[in-house]
């Protein structure tokens, strides 16, 4: 049975002011499957927002972009906006950040969340309102809460309503972009057990994008790690936090710190590189712990290191070096 | 008070008035005030990191500026290095400012887009004028850049902040507050603008800076990071602080429920340890209208009759610990 999403080979190119381009994604697959949730993790400018952006087709004019995207098996990027129109907000839907800008400040909540059911055609009047009020109760908001406008909601139910209004479509994946990153704590807790029940309750399919490994590692089954606009390992979580098979996973844990944790966190020196220039050999060899001469020249692969997991680390390829 | 006492903050109130509108002043109605800051006391020593932590809206940043007297209190006292300063004027207060100095969180916005690196590390000297000749100012600037680690400091001197990355901006802006020489550093969330990967180096200069002897007031919202890099941990709920202690035991054995929620739902980075999250319904009331008792007892998920009466104080847990909780609940 083929993946609920494929993401194959997607490449983005943006133009850059001055002239030039600059290799955002480079050649990035990924799969989603139903009910399932996958992290996407890395840096800022590692490409991990990109990378949806691309998907969903939200990219600004700039950009260039290739590769496919299959959803239940059917290329949705083929067309363009044409034919990944139908499918934004129905099949997938985005969560951003910023709540605050994600509502329109001169609208109700309700009024907004109707508008959505409206222009989809899904519902209108008083059975619109009525499926705004389920919306809003699924995600913890009191249905009345909804006449209010939005800067009369706090960061938290904000977000919550963001999510109401992505979930309006009855989507079968939703894509959170650094969905608690302006939050406190413990609404970011309550964020992702309401993240965590759309999952369980209705079969959500989850791609959590965030710069936060332990939420990544707290909520989500498996993770793809980023880096300089590429995967460079992915699996289940547990493997990738208890046995990397790429330094810089191994290297970006430990510069986590951690409640209980013992030592000091150690921060990976350096800085990564630049994408509007072509890259030779490891992208990350300048930074690694680890790194050889094979490393200088030649650009490690992602590869299948072990069932279900891959790592673009020319180390796997050398058996008494596992593990990295 | 500690001996080598630094900073001492007693009883601290800091009120914001709320706007009131032509109508309700010309109906004079009564001022409101967010009490934002209701009763803090805390002190610092040279060579130790208070970590000031808690969800936005507690009090935290006006807590740091007030105790820099960038704000004014309406009540409470702050000494520093044995000086009150609670109401010196600004003249007096200038020759006290070059040793307490402040560092913010967004790199990006504090540091001036069209100054060099060499002009914004020599810009505190110029205007306490102090550093002496240029020659001299600018030996000082090399020395403090290569106490940040920002090496050669050839490499730097030149460039402007776009040419830099996060962690080296925030390193320029810990270099020009250091060039002074400091007693006394506040670091407002100093890396939660910063990628994971260089955090850590951030932190690790900071607490070299403290093992020299600066005492460091850093405000975080991140338990993970206070309870590695702090000596001493206080955590605040709207305006009071409402458990202090030493770090290892603020995080291994809370006593205040808030703190033991708060705990609760930090995310770990390995999924085998599952949290078991204890999530607080709702966010913190806003600071208008402080519920009378204990002000956690609408959230707390232990509070008794008696919470709803008793505005319950900082009292010692354990003997000569150095550990406080505002619970009557408190063992």
């Amino acid at each position: 049975m083929s993946s609920l999403l494929e993401i194959e080979e997607l490449n983005v190119w943006f133009d850059l002011p001055r002239g030039g381009t600059l290799h955002a994604v480079q050649g990035v697959s990924f799969t989603l499957d139903r009910g399932e949730r996958l992290g996407l993790v890395g840096e800022s400018g590692c490409g991990k927002s990109t990378t949806v952006l691309g998907l969903l087709g939200l990219l600004p004019p700039s950009a260039t972009i290739s590769g496919r995207v299959l959803l239940d098996g059917v290329d949705i990027m083929a067309g363009g906006e044409e034919t990944v129109r139908p499918h934004r907000w129905t099949d997938l839907a985005i969560v951003f950040q910023g709540a605050m800008n994600a509502l329109n400040p001169v609208q109700t909540v309700s009024s907004q969340i109707v508008e959505a059911l409206e222009l989809h055609g899904l519902a209108s009047g008083r059975a619109a309102r009525a499926r705004v009020g389920e919306l809003l109760e699924s995600v913890g908001i009191p249905r009345d809460r909804g006449e209010r406008f939005p800067h009369e909601f706090s960061g938290g139910m904000r977000q919550r309503a963001a999510i109401a209004m992505a979930l309006a479509c009855n989507p079968s994946v939703l894509v959170a972009d650094e969905p608690t990153t302006a939050l406190d704590v413990m609404v970011q807790a309550q964020i992702l057990e309401l993240l965590d029940a759309l999952c369980r309750d209705f079969g959500l399919a989850l791609l959590l994008v965030t710069h936060d490994l332990p939420v990544v590692a707290q909520l989500c089954d498996r993770a793809a790690v980023m880096y300089a606009g590429e995967i460079v390992e992915g699996g289940p979580v547990d493997d990738l936090f208890h046995d990397p098979r790429h330094p810089y996973t191994r290297l970006l844990f430990a510069a986590t710190p951690d409640l209980y944790g013992e030592g000091a966190p150690v921060s990976i020196p350096g800085a990564p590189p630049r994408l509007d220039r072509p890259l030779v050999g490891c992208p990350f060899h300048t930074r690694c712990d680890r790194a050889f001469a094979r490393c200088t020249d030649e650009r490690p692969l992602l590869k299948d290191v072990a069932a279900g997991r891959a790592a673009a680390c020319h180390l796997n390829d050398v058996p008494a070096e596992v593990p990295v | 008070m500690s001996t080598n006492g630094l900073l001492a903050v007693e009883d601290l109130v800091v009120h914001y008035a709320v706007p009131r509108g032509l109508v309700a002043a010309a109906a004079r109605r009564p001022q409101q005030v967010v009490r934002a800051v209701d009763g803090v006391s805390f002190t610092l020593g040279r060579g130790e990191l208070l970590a000031l932590v808690g969800e936005s809206g507690c009090g935290k940043t006006t807590t740091a500026q007030t105790v820099l007297r960038l704000l004014d209190p309406v009540g409470g006292r702050i000494s520093f290095d044995g000086q009150d300063i609670t109401a010196l004027p600004n003249r007096s207060l200038r020759p006290l400012r070059r040793r307490m100095q402040i560092i913010y969180q967004d790199p990006y916005e504090s540091l001036d887009p069209r100054l060099t690196v060499r002009s914004t590390v020599e810009e505190p000297l110029l205007i306490h004028r102090a550093g002496g000749s240029k020659q001299e100012r600018a030996e000082l600037v090399k020395d403090a850049l290569a106490r940040v680690e920002l090496t050669p400091q050839e490499l730097f001197l030149d460039r402007y902040p776009h040419e830099l990355s996060g962690g080296q901006r925030q390193r320029v802006a810990i270099a020009a507050s250091i060039v002074l020489g400091p007693d006394l550093l506040v670091a407002d969330e100093p890396v939660s603008m910063l990628d994971v990967s260089v955090r850590a180096g951030v932190l690790g200069l900071l607490d070299r800076l403290r093992q020299a002897g600066l005492g460091i007031l850093m405000i975080t919202h991140d338990l993970s990071t206070a309870a590695r890099y702090a000596d001493r941990i206080a955590v605040m709920y709207l305006g009071r602080i409402v458990e202090e202690g030493p770090a290892y035991a603020v995080i291994r054995d809370p006593q205040h429920p808030y703190t033991k929620a708060l705990l609760s739902v930090v995310p770990r980075r390995d999924p085998r340890e599952r949290s078991r999250p204890q999530i607080l319904t709702g966010e913190a009331p806003d600071a208008v209208r402080i519920p009378v008792g204990c002000r956690f007892h609408p959230r707390c998920p232990r509070a008794i009759a008696d919470c709803r009466e008793i505005d319950p104080t900082l009292e010692p847990h354990g003997e000569g610990t150095g550990h406080r909780a505002a619970c009557i609940l408190a063992g």
